[in-house]
């Protein structure tokens, strides 16, 4: 069962044939159901996630028909005029759709009819596969209830409790009194309209979404040939046309390089912001076109770009200047093309007290720089990842050694400032870690270190604590 | 009893006569608040290993009238010699900026990352590190950066540790290392502000020259900046000065 939230508190969003069979229904509230049924095994919908899915199904639903558009969220309406028989006939189009649903693991329960109001009907409270033909209409609509119709629960109700139970109850009510009862209800929730609209007396046009563009620029040679670099300025400017035709940018790209026995080879590179500037696309691929291994040449190159996000043409600045964000998003997409995306990062600050753990990294293509948290303390300039052990020659029972070594050289104390006593995150760390203090330590010559003992001698978390070399002041 | 570093200005140069008593404001040559000719390539050489004083040198020389993010650019051998930068602690030596964060492994990386920043006029500073003397970091190299950035408008610094002075085309090349710090005006036995040793070996326009430098917070009459000292004995005069005249009679 899956439950999402509602007024007040979480509500029954889904659930199958056997908590159905229980007697649940969807709208119930999720403690309701849970008290008279503990063994209710629940989780929460993920209504975008569906969302995302309807849409996508949209689109793939094409393969039926070029009509089709999403119906009250939950459903999908094929305009199959004129495409039944490329499948054979009606009763085995309805069939070839439940399977392909099934081979992507969804249950579709599937109608026919002539008009969208009666398919929606049909598909959603008739029998399962059920088809109607023009004669029919109401005839087959006829036993359904009224909220077939695609009422809200509200008119739903007021139907029931004025007893009209059924479509067939609906249409016999004279269509006077029908009109003057409901006539200040919107076209979309009036049960006078949508009858029109389902028996075929007034039309319900389908607006189907537009398939999304592709952006793809092939360059097929005549000859094999050796090196791609020179082709890409060509191909680079055809698919920065094609975008600019449609007000799109490249978000994200792929080169294919087809090589004449067969093999092929791809890359892909992603840009900061949307961009059809070709010389810009073309400088992303610069470093990787020189390694490919040209076997006995290429005859197929194809530059496709798999994202594209819209981006209205601008125009250039008057006075004559670069446009600052334009080329730091440029920057940005160089630097990652080629060192990759984890190397180029904006810091970013965790909550947390731990030194080397309030400094984190967030990938630069993909999120905007943050705002850095100053420290409540002074902190090094510089910091050793993972912290250097030094070697103590003169301890001193308090504060930190007044002589010792690191990295071969020994140093000397002069002034010192702390402690600073930094606990281990016990909800972090294992258990047994021991908490550190911190000294600001200045030896003789003028540098700055930041030491710091790991425990305390009486700890019993260990033997006699260490010291560790963590950071450089400036 | 701790105290942060440039807590009270006015006390930390009292204290300041503790360990360079004679120490004069605004001598001959000092270059004042900008000390550093912007948009050029800038070397900074520190004096010692493991000593981040060229580094905070770099943090208080960016411009202050630039916007735009800062690009760092680190090599394998700067950060595992002398550690990676600590972001959170880089707004005690200057505004706070965006930082682009590059960590590359070869030193040829370093080099083409911040060639591609100084042609970037977007960032508002760009700032290398590259570690001991590598071939690819050959004169041409900082030819190429110094020519960039001039034309780009964008200043370069590139921190050289562990070089013992190679060539390059840098307009200014300074030599950088820690001093003890100032007097901790509220512990004797604790460290105090930062101060530094700035020599300016070679430089495009300008005497070369030697100085303490410290960063002063910023006050109501005065931006923020690195302030220079001259050196005791070093001989020279502060520009305010008259010869004294002997024949008074």
């Amino acid at each position: 069962m899956l439950s999402r939230e509602g007024t007040h508190g979480p509500v029954v969003h889904a659930l199958n044939q056997t908590a159905r069979d229980r007697g649940i229904h969807a709208g119930d509230r999720v403690v309701d159901a849970q008290a008279i049924h503990p063994d209710l095994h629940i989780e929460p919908a993920d209504l975008r996630g569906d969302e995302l899915l309807m849409q996508r199904l949209v689109h793939w639903a094409r393969r039926w028909c070029p009509w089709t558009a999403l119906d009250a969220g939950d459903g999908l309406v094929l305009d199959v005029t004129g495409a039944v028989h490329l499948f054979g006939g009606a009763e085995a189009l309805l069939r070839d759709i439940c399977q392909r649903f099934a081979m992507q693991g969804l249950s579709a329960r599937v109608a026919m009819a002539p008009t969208r109001g009666a398919g929606r009907a049909l598909a959603r409270f008739g029998p399962a596969l059920s088809r109607c033909g023009p004669g029919d209409v109401s005839i087959a609509l006829a036993p359904l209830p009224v909220a077939a119709l695609g009422l809200s629960a509200d008119t739903a109700r007021l139907l029931h409790r004025l007893g009209l139970k059924t479509i067939g109850d609906l249409a016999q009510v004279p269509r006077v009194s029908m009109m003057r009862r409901f006539a200040n209800l919107a076209a979309t929730d009036n049960p006078l309209i949508l009858l029109d609209q389902a028996l075929g007396r007034a039309a319900e046009p389908l607006n189907a979404p537009p398939d999304p563009q592709h952006f793809i620029a092939r360059a097929r040679l005549a000859e094999p040939v050796m090196d791609p670099t020179p082709y890409m300025a060509a191909l680079s400017a055809d698919l920065c046309h094609a975008l600019a035709q449609a007000e799109q940018g490249a978000r994200q790209l792929r080169l294919t390089i087809y090589r004449i026995d067969g093999e092929s080879l791809s890359v892909s590179r992603a840009t900061a912001r949307a961009s059809r500037d070709p010389a810009h696309l073309v400088r992303l691929f610069d470093d990787q076109l020189s390694g490919v291994d040209p076997g006995f040449g290429f005859d197929l190159i194809t530059l496709e770009a798999l994202r594209a996000e819209p981006l209205a043409r601008v125009q250039s600045e008057l006075d004559g200047k670069r446009n600052a964000d334009a080329d730091m998003a440029g920057l940005l997409d160089r630097l990652t093309a080629r060192l990759g995306k984890e190397r180029v990062s904006w810091p970013v600050s965790a909550q947390t007290h731990m030194p080397e753990r309030v400094a984190g990294r967030v990938a630069a293509l993909e999120h905007a720089p943050g705002d850095m948290v100053r420290p409540p303390r002074e902190r090094p300039v510089r910091l050793l990842l993972p912290p250097e052990e030094v070697q103590v020659i003169y301890a001193v029972p308090d504060g930190p050694p007044s002589q010792f070594r690191w990295r071969r050289v020994v140093y000397k104390t002069a002034r010192f400032q702390g402690p600073e006593r930094i606990a281990p995150e016990w909800w972090r760390d294992r258990p047994g870690t021991r908490l550190r203090d911190y000294y600001k330590v200045e030896v003789a010559d003028g540098r700055r270190f930041w030491v710091y003992r790991e425990g305390l001698p009486d700890d019993r978390r260990g033997g006699t604590p260490r010291w560790f070399l963590h950071g450089l002041f400036a | 009893m701790e105290c942060m570093p440039g807590d009270s200005s006015r006390n930390a140069r009292k204290g300041l006569s503790l360990y360079l008593p004679e120490v004069k404001h605004a001598a001959a040559n000092t270059p004042d608040h900008a000390p550093i000719e912007q948009a050029a390539l800038t070397d900074l050489l520190p004096s010692r290993p493991f000593d981040p004083a060229a580094t905070a040198f770099a943090l208080t020389s960016l411009p202050r009238d630039r916007e735009g993010p800062v690009l760092w650019v680190q090599d394998r051998g700067s950060r595992q010699e002398n550690g990676q930068v600590y972001m959170p602690s880089i707004t005690a030596f200057g505004p706070k900026r965006p930082v682009l964060q590059i960590m590359v492994n070869h030193p040829r990386d370093v080099l083409w990352a911040m060639e591609e920043g100084a042609a970037c006029s977007a960032l508002s500073a760009v700032i290398g590190e590259v570690y001991g003397a590598p071939k690819v970091l050959s004169f041409t190299a900082t030819k190429r950066l110094a020519l960039r950035s001039e034309a780009s408008g964008v200043p370069v610094f590139m921190i050289r540790a562990g070089d013992p002075g190679g060539l390059s085309a840098a307009r200014a090349r300074w030599r950088v290392g820690s001093l003890p710090s100032e007097a901790n005006p509220d512990n004797l036995q604790a460290p105090g502000a930062a101060r530094w040793d700035a020599e300016l070996f070679r430089a495009r326009g300008r005497a070369p020259g030697r100085w303490v430098a410290a960063y002063e917070r910023g006050t109501s009459r005065a931006p923020d900046g690195v302030r220079f000292l001259s050196r005791p004995h070093d001989g020279a005069v502060a520009e305010g000065d008259q010869p004294v005249s002997y024949n008074t009679g």
